[in-house]
């Protein structure tokens, strides 16, 4: 089939006149099952070498190639042309994912969404010795389970960008930071959750997710990130009821 | 030009960096990590089914075993003092993963839970034995978040989208690293008292592969370029089970968990090829059986592809056939190969619970690469002198623990031991080694070379050039081997490298994220690892391991019980028509056959 990409492009060095503009470009023979990244590749290496896009893997498993395609957030070698294309042109629609500043083209500025990443401490925190027979912690399975589903993050901040509450107020930390945060709080063997839940109980912690749930159909990994914010939400709400959330200790630099 | 001093800086933040980060800093060094991706980007995370060690969790196991298999694995190729260290550390090295939070799956009593995999086994081939640690099927992603995280905790700095493109040496000495900074396009020196290369492999070089577009070997390249020899690098893998024509990995663990591997007739060919463990063979003897059986017209419609089935009528079969009680359903494999169910469906759009996966092999995993000691100093040569301030592991070093096939899940083991050995040298080697001074102008010859790729006013397209080297590795310099085959891919790498001195041109002017221009430079550090992937494959007049050819069929242990070394000769490291020297005077360590004729080599049957 031929298709058309239709494409949010952006310059920077393009002086005075730098701007984001809609380009098209047209591919001959392609497969329904060819996927958008190496159709992005075939624009890239047999028409335009200036159109630039992150990508790595190109098997959905680096989180380098999130991209709104037709107005969704997906992993561009995770989507196959036939289950995108549109109308009588055979038309994909491909921009930059929103809320995070265009450097070029597909390219934005990661570092706002890392920045978010840090702020909930999304490391493994038990100051107990190890156990003195030197071999592992223990723990059942049935823990382990428990956060089984927010372990699938790859970071592609898919589900950040596409949270309308996120679009309106970048202090927010968004779905990809409270899911990792999730992944710390419910291990059982992790310490840190207190420090994490003062941290997403502030006001730009989860009470800005407003349930508006495009986070979830916009994960490429199938985390059900509603749900994990859900259950962050709970564990403040019990905290606080017993008492284990002290506002005094909730770092300043998370006010306002 | 900007200037960065630290004591450490460590090139690449995948498993191997971050763990050397982690080790390094922990000893007080002052690190860097500079990497041309977000770390979370790496290819560790691709890693799918486990990681080994002899943690004896379900059943007995002693690491001397695991140094057995991979030995035995590695085609008798694996230093064995090497092998031996991996095999002991892994223990170690694994629980400390789990004491910094890696989310393993565990075993009814809390502990790490272990599966089989391909080539492990109990009591020196006795049986397969479950050594693969695993986090469902995601367990180098696991590893990657979890050592990453560790890092932020350690405040390590970061350095991301910084694309390191030369290694600045001072005579024998190494100081330090140029990079180019992706979003500006500008020009940074960082000077070290020791620079850590962990950039993994170069699969692209190979037209199918499940290796990431990054995977281009310029962190190899840029050493090779300043005179360090390049070790074993007719030894590449190709991965059994790739998803048919795409590459994408399939894991290992699915025929760990009892998927089989069957023909056009419904055989499972591999009775033929390994009657004692079957499908759970070595990768390179699974992936040669494959190509046999495509050879002889018994692929799937007979083209070039079979079929992997772990459908669990088919499953359980043969478990009942092999009289052993366990059988598996839906359920079961939803929950334990989740990852490949997705990338099935996602892909081709099977569905692997009702009918079998089309599979073919795929350039995995380079066994060779930079030559190190067993604490991850770069040497020069093969007695061994150590590059002063070079350091590098996981899959861009060659120890050598992966002989001529590596086994697999040893890829992590290899990125942990020696990731953590090389972390903790460094921290020992800062303490008392000075800074030692920069050359003047380090980045001018590097600037120049990316000037001339920028400025080219040829008609060849990189993309062209690129296109035309792996098809020539994938038909002449991959699974089968001959000599004409080799010669013929070696002209015709001399000719698309003279294109590429001569004949290109890039469309992107700018200086941020100029990926054009990056792609085009990769594309020279992939024309170095193809040659001399091809120049040291020719030489090898044997076959052993992953390096089999229909001219030399035989293993030949008189002759080839020793490394190769490549040398680019040529001073200019962007020499239009480089020239390469050979060293096969580097032998094979065989300290734990001098105390145990099991560490003898034998001929390798499964």
């Amino acid at each position: 089939m031929d298709i058309t990409f239709r494409i949010r492009r952006y310059n920077p060095e393009a002086g005075g006149k730098a701007k984001p503009y809609w380009q098209e470009f047209e591919l001959k023979d392609v497969e329904p099952t060819n996927r958008v990244l190496e159709m992005l590749h075939r624009v890239k290496w047999e028409q335009d070498g200036t159109l630039s896009f992150r990508r790595s893997c190109s098997s959905g498993i680096c989180g380098s190639d999130a991209m709104r395609i037709n107005g969704r957030n997906m992993l561009a070698c995770k989507v196959l042309v036939r289950d995108v294309v549109t109308g009588a042109k055979n038309t994909i629609q491909v921009e930059p994912i929103l809320g995070l500043p265009v450097l070029k083209d597909l390219i934005v500025d990661m570092e706002p969404f890392f920045a978010h990443y840090r702020e909930v401490m999304p490391y493994f925190i038990n100051n107990d010795p190890v156990p003195a027979n030197g071999r592992e912690r223990l723990q059942s399975q049935e823990d382990r389970d428990i956060f089984d589903d927010t372990t699938n993050c790859i970071l592609c901040a898919a589900c950040t960008t596409s949270c309308p509450s996120f679009w309106a107020n970048g202090k927010y930390v968004g779905p990809a930071a409270i899911v990792q945060a999730h992944r710390f709080i419910f291990d059982s063997r992790d310490q840190g959750w207190k420090d994490r839940l003062a941290v997403l109980s502030e006001p730009n912690g989860v009470w800005r997710c407003r349930t508006i749930y495009n986070c979830t159909p916009a994960c490429p990994r199938h985390i059900e990130v509603t749900r994990a914010i859900g259950e962050v939400k709970l564990a403040i709400q019990r905290g606080k009821r017993e008492g284990i959330i002290d506002p005094a200790t909730i770092p300043s630099k998370f006010h306002g | 030009m900007i200037i960065h001093k630290h004591e450490v800086v460590i090139v690449g933040a995948g498993g191997a960096g971050l763990m050397a980060a982690l080790y390094a800093s922990r000893g007080g060094a002052d690190v860097a990590v500079v990497s041309k991706l977000y770390p979370t980007r790496s290819h560790t995370g691709a890693a799918l089914g486990g990681i080994g060690a002899a943690l004896g969790n379900l059943e007995e196991d002693k690491p001397l075993w695991h140094a057995f298999d991979t030995v035995k694995g590695g085609d008798y190729l694996a230093d064995q003092d090497a092998a031996l260290i991996l095999a002991e550390n892994a223990v170690d090295a694994i629980v400390e993963l789990e004491h910094m939070g890696l989310p393993f799956d565990r075993t009814p009593d809390g502990k790490i839970s272990q599966r089989r995999f391909g080539g492990h086994t109990s009591n020196f081939g006795e049986k397969p034995v479950r050594r693969a640690c695993h986090s469902a099927d995601r367990t180098g992603h696991m590893i990657l978040q979890t050592l990453y995280q560790q890092c932020i905790k350690n405040n390590v700095n970061f350095f991301d989208e910084f694309h390191v493109v030369d290694v600045i040496m001072n005579g024998d000495a190494c100081v330090g690293a140029v990079a180019l900074e992706l979003s500006t396009g500008e020009f940074h020196v960082f000077h070290a008292k020791a620079v850590f290369f962990a950039t993994g492999g170069w699969g692209r070089v190979w037209q199918i592969t499940s290796n990431a577009h990054s995977l281009t070997g310029d962190g190899a390249a840029v050493v090779f370029r300043r005179g360090i020899p390049m070790e074993d690098m007719e030894f590449y893998q190709f991965h059994p089970t790739g998803l048919y024509g795409l590459g994408v990995l399939l894991t290992e663990g699915i025929r760990g968990e009892g998927g089989i591997l069957l023909n056009r007739n419904g055989e499972r060919f591999m009775e033929k090829y390994a009657p004692k463990i079957k499908d759970l063979a070595s990768r390179d003897v699974v992936s040669r059986s494959i190509y046999l059986e495509v050879r002889d017209g018994n692929g799937i419609k007979g083209s070039n592809y079979v079929h992997l089935d772990i459908r669990p009528q088919t499953v359980n079969r043969y478990l009942a056939e092999a009289g052993e009680t366990r059988r598996i359903d839906d359920d079961y494999i939803r929950k334990n190969l989740a990852e490949t169910l997705d990338v099935c469906r996602t892909y081709i759009g099977v569905d692997p619970l009702t009918e079998p996966i089309p599979i073919q092999p795929t350039a995995h995993y380079s066994m060779g690469g930079i030559p190190t000691n067993i604490d991850a100093e770069a040497i020069w040569d093969a007695q061994g002198t150590v590059v002063r301030g070079l350091y590098a592991a996981g899959e861009v070093a060659c120890v050598s623990v992966h002989g001529a096939n590596r086994l697999g899940t040893n890829s992590l083991v290899d990125l942990v031991v020696f990731g953590r050995r090389g972390g903790m040298k460094m921290a020992e080697f800062v303490k008392t080694a000075e800074f030692l001074p920069l050359p003047n102008n380090p980045t001018a010859q590097i600037e120049a070379e990316f000037q001339r790729i920028r400025n080219a006013k040829g008609k060849t397209r990189i993309h062209e050039l690129r296109t035309r080297m792996q098809k020539v590795m994938m038909d002449h310099v991959s699974v089968f081997r001959t000599e004409s085959g080799m010669n013929q891919a070696i002209e015709e790498l001399k000719e698309l490298r003279h294109l590429y001195m001569t004949d290109t041109f890039i469309e992107d002017r700018g200086t941020k994220y100029n990926t054009d221009l990056m792609e085009a430079w990769e594309l020279g550090c992939m024309l170095d690892m193809a040659d001399s992937t091809a120049l040291s494959a020719v030489n090898r007049k044997e076959s052993r391991g992953a390096h089999s050819r229909e001219d030399y069929k035989d293993r030949d242990d008189v002759n080839w019980m020793v490394h190769t070394l490549a040398y680019r000769e040529t001073d200019d490291p962007y020499a239009p028509t480089p020239t390469y020297r050979l060293d096969t005077t580097k032998k094979v360590d065989t300290s734990l056959a001098n105390e145990d004729e099991r560490f003898l080599p034998k001929e390798r049957t499964y």
